[in-house]
């Protein structure tokens, strides 16, 4: 049932990783994120391991996991290593067939890509597995901020994403029962040609449609009923507050960045 | 006693959608009331008849074309006193699910209080005390769709209570719920009303929610037709009939008996009135 879609990939469990401060988890990504992309040797690439390793340890999130979200992005994988290895030319050539040719050098750089990509999405899968939606948009509302002073509309933008979160279960249960509704009445959703599957989504979608505007109205009123008035003298409930660890974490990660710099400069 | 609320000679049409169109019809006409503090009214009426533009006349979601509505002696008209009128009077809608703002129930009851500006301490001192009132504490940690329909019709109505107001009016909010959810609220409106001192006004389709009521009002066409005492209002059961309006089902029973040459009083609203004047019907 379409109800069953999980929402978001929040794993919710308790680790160290689980606990700390969502910003800093949003900044230590950031800095994984930069480390990976700057480095451009195997060995770069096995500190950013290391990294990987020890950060999915600590979330105690189980590997299986990991092995979620990398499986969507398989098709993405082969198509890196595939162009990499017939377009780059360097090194000693190993085999050559009309046109094609492989080189040492292709071989290495399709291994260190389909390596990179792999870590860059284990690694930040790992925020959302241990942040639940809610605590990321509140940690995204912190961290954007500073950008209230140019005018961009932070809090109406974290109050859409959280309305958006929280409607997502409702207007699924919605189309769920729109299209039992429309099966009751003999429309063929399974069945047919994709032009008849996509033309049968119609009479889905415009009641979808309409039922959403008619919530949103509903909403829009018993928010005003509630004293909203955007986001000026507004407070929280959940204040987000970084201890020691949020930092200790974020020294972690400078470390990490720094090691990989640094080994980049020395073999360059 | 004081007044709560009071509605003097209220005059409201919705605006046409086109600009030339004749005006709409009134669907207020003149309509003056008075709601004490600390009372349990049932506005009860039939479909367009007005009940539900009238509530929303209470929170200043609507201003009236002529005529003026006062909260606590505050003027709805004045756009400075918006927010204090709204916290004062608390609006609980008809369908749970489209006043749920938050992802997480005791988010969601602090709504209120984050947007009045409450510091986080005591935002949540009121989101505790708000779910016991309506005894839902233990569900706080809960995503709002893992609930039954009157559990979340009593987290809006939390949510409302965490704005501490002095009157909450809810728009028929029992006529999504199953049987059990609506005796849920309704104990919850009641217990709200009797420990909380908590004005409650009812607008409703249920005679037998009328019933617990202390005054029942009974708007027709934008005017008010009856106000009395739930036992004098469903007395008149010839009336409430004309109004296109039933009676609760032992009113109606003891009516039909009474027309069958029974003597029983007129004056029977719940269950246990009835079984009392059958048993004594029986036992002459």
């Amino acid at each position: 049932m379409l109800k069953d879609i999980t929402l978001g990939q929040y794993f919710p469990i308790d680790s160290i990783l689980h606990r700390l401060d969502p910003r800093f988890k949003i900044i230590d990504t950031m800095l994984f994120i930069i480390m990976l992309f700057s480095g451009n040797h195997f060995w770069t690439l096995m500190i950013g391991a290391i990294f990987v390793i020890m950060a999915q340890l600590l979330s105690k999130v189980p590997l299986k996991m990991s092995w979620k979200s990398i499986r969507p992005i398989l098709p993405v994988l082969a198509v890196t290593a595939i162009l990499n290895l017939v377009f780059i030319d360097s090194g000693d050539l190993l085999f050559e067939w009309k046109f094609l040719k492989i080189t040492q050098g292709g071989i290495n750089t399709s291994i260190f890509m389909v390596c990179r990509i792999v870590l860059l999405i284990i690694g930040s899968s790992l925020l959302t597995y241990t942040t639940s939606p809610i605590l990321l948009t509140d940690a995204i509302e912190s961290l954007m901020s500073p950008l209230k002073k140019v005018n961009f509309p932070v809090h109406e933008m974290a109050m859409m994403m959280s309305i958006a979160l929280r409607f997502i279960p409702t207007l699924l249960e919605e189309t769920d029962k729109i299209m039992s509704a429309q099966k009751a009445r003999g429309a063929m959703l399974d069945s047919g040609t994709l032009m008849e599957r996509v033309k049968a989504m119609i009479p889905i979608l415009i009641p979808l449609f309409v039922s959403a505007f008619r919530r949103a109205e509903e909403l829009a009123t018993a928010m005003e009923c509630r004293c909203y008035r955007g986001g000026e003298g507004r407070t929280r409930l959940r204040q987000l507050k970084a201890s020691g660890k949020d930092y200790i974490s974020l020294m972690i990660c400078l470390l990490f960045l720094i090691t990989s710099a640094a080994v980049n400069i020395i073999l360059s | 006693m004081e007044n709560m609320i009071k509605a003097e000679h209220i005059i409201f049409r919705y605006a046409t959608e086109e600009e030339n169109a004749k005006p709409n019809e009134p669907i207020l006409k003149d309509l003056s009331l008075e709601i004490q503090k600390g009372s349990f009214t049932a506005i009860l009426g039939h479909n367009g008849s007005g009940k539900s533009t009238f509530a929303k006349h209470i929170n200043a979601i609507l201003i009236p074309e002529s005529g003026k509505m006062f909260v606590e002696g505050l003027d709805t008209a004045e756009e400075n006193l918006l927010f204090d009128i709204r916290q004062r009077a608390g609006m609980v809608f008809q369908n749970p699910d489209n006043q749920i703002v938050a992802t997480v129930v005791e988010e969601d009851v602090a709504f209120a209080p984050e947007n009045l500006g409450v510091p986080p301490e005591e935002i949540r001192q009121r989101v505790d005390d708000a779910l016991k009132a309506v005894n839902m504490y233990e569900y706080r940690n809960h995503a709002p769709t893992q609930l039954s329909g009157g559990q979340k019709q009593r987290v809006a109505i939390a949510g409302v209570i965490a704005m501490q107001p002095d009157c909450i009016i809810l728009d028929e909010p029992t006529a999504m719920l199953d049987p059990q959810g609506r005796q849920e609220v309704m104990h919850t409106i009641q217990k709200l009303n009797q420990e909380k001192n908590i004005t409650i006004v009812l607008i409703t389709h249920y005679m037998e929610e009328a019933a617990l009521a202390d005054r029942v009002v009974i708007i027709d066409n934008g005017h008010i037709v009856l106000d009395d005492t739930p036992k004098k209002v469903f007395s008149q059961v010839d009336q409430m009939k004309q109004l296109g309006l039933d009676v609760p089902q032992v009113t109606e029973l003891a009516y039909e008996l009474r027309k069958a040459g029974y003597s029983v009083s007129p004056e029977i609203i719940t269950e246990e009135e009835c079984l009392t004047a059958l048993e004594a019907l029986l036992k002459k």
